[in-house]
């Protein structure tokens, strides 16, 4: 009986932590997206029914959201991991300045995302004083002059999607390159005396090796991308609506909070709305993994 | 012969994507010590500053209140990782060690927990924090951002790992519990408990969406948004050089950080951090 309570005792804290500010909270947004015209103010509402489906799937900032992250998932995702591959299956063939690599290509991960995205701002950004250490590049080499930050929907589009594989890069970069160490050295060998060619040694033997861990990012990296938002903030500016390079986390959070916010109601519904899509998205991968990873 | 080109090239590969990494690095720092004029005054950026100046960072101390948002950000991490580490320590410990009706099931339903995003739950306790008056308050801030079931999870297998002999002497010794949890549980597993520390440091310090969220005063901001705060309203002019002082000082502590802590972090991460 004591020792039932000492380990309640221990609990308590995290029971009450996650139940106030995760289970409660999990229902309560089922609520919220439920409640028609909730008022933030007085906290009544006069009717339940999908209208902030409705509203939320009408609105054309929605609209807009959900194209963005569309497209960043699908650009980033695979661009990121192919190479990531590349750049791991590398530094696993090299001895000198591994190490010197290996740190450099994981300092992105520990900076701050708003920080070194302002650097990527000043980068790509054209103003009255300068075009822009990349326009200028280009121009040099006979391209147009191009604003990337408020310029055309594909020259926002582009800074997006390299600044984003420029902060996740490290953490593929580091996965793949502790999956290629722990591959059985014996494959290799018996392939090298089979006289094996590299690009056969490679698709048959390391990639089906390193498959589970190409896949846990795969995962892990279409979840990332969907929840796009601090990285768009950084280059962007907060007003996302109004640079039109708005995501779907970002809508969430213009509608709970700002000068289009006090809407918790449509913020819920967005945010489950992006829920669904990330789980059909995962259970799709998981059904492809199932036929395609090797798990020894 | 062949095998020295596919070396050329495989270095080439690689220092390619390194100068991609370090090159913001290396602008930042350079854009921080060329002094206002002579930024505007080049069109085309020089890759030298022709004469390095400390002015922006002195600027960026004065006229806007960085110190104050430095200031904010370490009680943030401070106060947050220990009470994190508390819970965790706790729950892992009564998961670990103690029986009790339910373990299973609670441990369930805690697993279960890890699967829900944050932007999900964001939501209500954004109400429920504005609803308890404890906007611009280190507690709403702080509060929401204690518990974490991975970090119980890691922690708990951890302590599985020491063997139930040492915990059944030390029983037979008149050992209390907690007298064990602190002289030998938790000794046996500060790699873990180091490990987990600086994950959480780390995504303290670069945590944007709550503190956005939560704070409109200044004097809550920490340096996420501190730093957004410069960018949209900067320095009564568009004042870059002194942006990227700011930067260059937002960023040095992490990389200071992980160069000191290089192999734990790399480890760390490898175990089981995205970025949080």
């Amino acid at each position: 009986m004591k020792k039932n309570l000492t380990a309640w005792l221990c609990l308590l804290p995290a029971i009450l932590f996650l139940g106030i500010f995760m289970v409660y909270p999990l229902f309560d947004v089922l609520v919220y997206s439920f409640e028609e015209g909730y008022n933030f103010a007085s906290q009544s509402f006069w009717g339940t029914g999908l209208y902030n489906y409705s509203y939320v799937l009408h609105d054309p900032f929605f609209i807009q959201a959900l194209k963005n992250t569309f497209i960043i998932v699908i650009i980033t995702v695979p661009l990121s991991t192919g190479i990531a591959l590349l750049i791991s299956l590398e530094l696993s063939q090299i001895k000198a300045l591994r190490d010197f690599f290996q740190t450099v290509y994981f300092l992105p991960y520990v900076t701050n995302t708003l920080a070194v995205g302002l650097v990527f701002m000043i980068l790509f950004k054209k103003t009255a004083y300068s075009d822009g250490l990349i326009s200028i590049l280009i121009q040099f080499f006979g391209g147009p002059s191009v604003d990337f930050i408020d310029g055309p929907y594909a020259a926002k589009m582009f800074v997006m999607c390299f600044y984003t594989i420029w902060i996740v890069m490290p953490f593929k970069i580091l996965i793949l390159t502790s999956a290629l160490a722990s591959v059985n050295e014996m494959y290799y060998k018996a392939a090298v005396v089979d006289d094996t060619p590299k690009w056969r040694i490679f698709y048959k033997i390391t990639l089906p090796m390193i498959s589970p861990m190409v896949f846990y990012l795969v995962i892990t990296g279409f979840i990332g991308a969907f929840k796009a938002y601090s990285d768009e903030v950084a280059l962007f500016g907060t007003d996302l609506n109004a640079a039109g390079m708005n995501t779907i986390v970002g809508y969430v959070y213009d509608m709970l909070y700002g000068n289009s916010g006090g809407y918790p109601s449509y913020a819920s519904a967005a945010a489950l709305i992006l829920f669904a899509i990330v789980f059909t998205i995962t259970t799709i991968n998981l059904m492809v993994s199932r036929k395609t990873v090797y798990y020894q | 012969m062949k095998n020295k080109t596919r070396n050329v090239i495989i270095y080439a590969l690689l220092s390619i994507w390194a100068i991609i990494v370090l090159f913001p690095f290396y602008w930042m720092i350079l854009t921080s010590i060329k002094s206002y004029s002579s930024y505007n005054s080049e069109y085309v950026p020089k890759f030298i500053a022709l004469s390095p100046t400390v002015e922006n960072y002195v600027t960026a101390f004065t006229a806007v209140p960085l110190a104050k948002y430095f200031f904010n950000t370490i009680v943030f991490t401070v106060v947050t990782t220990g009470m994190m580490l508390v819970v965790v320590v706790l729950s892992a410990f009564a998961f670990a060690r103690l029986d009790f009706k339910g373990k299973d099931l609670l441990f369930s339903l805690f697993l279960s927990l890890m699967m829900i995003p944050n932007e999900l739950v964001i939501i209500t306790n954004f109400v429920t924090i504005t609803n308890l008056n404890m906007r611009n308050t280190f507690s709403g801030l702080i509060l929401p951002s204690v518990t974490s079931v991975f970090y119980i999870y890691l922690l708990k297998e951890n302590f599985e790992q020491i063997p139930e002999n040492l915990y059944k002497a030390a029983k037979v010794d008149g050992t209390s519990d907690f007298r064990y949890l602190f002289r030998v549980m938790i000794p046996i597993s500060k790699p873990t408990i180091v490990t987990i520390t600086i994950l959480k440091v780390i995504e303290c310090w670069n945590s944007y969406v709550w503190p956005r969220l939560i704070t409109d005063d200044q004097n809550y901001f920490l340096v996420s948004n501190g730093i957004q705060e410069i960018r949209e309203n900067g320095f009564g002019r568009e004042n870059v050089p002194a942006m990227m002082a700011a930067v260059v000082v937002i960023s040095v502590p992490l990389v200071v950080l992980f160069l000191v802590f290089r192999d734990k972090i790399m480890e760390g991460v490898a175990r089981g951090g995205t970025k949080g």
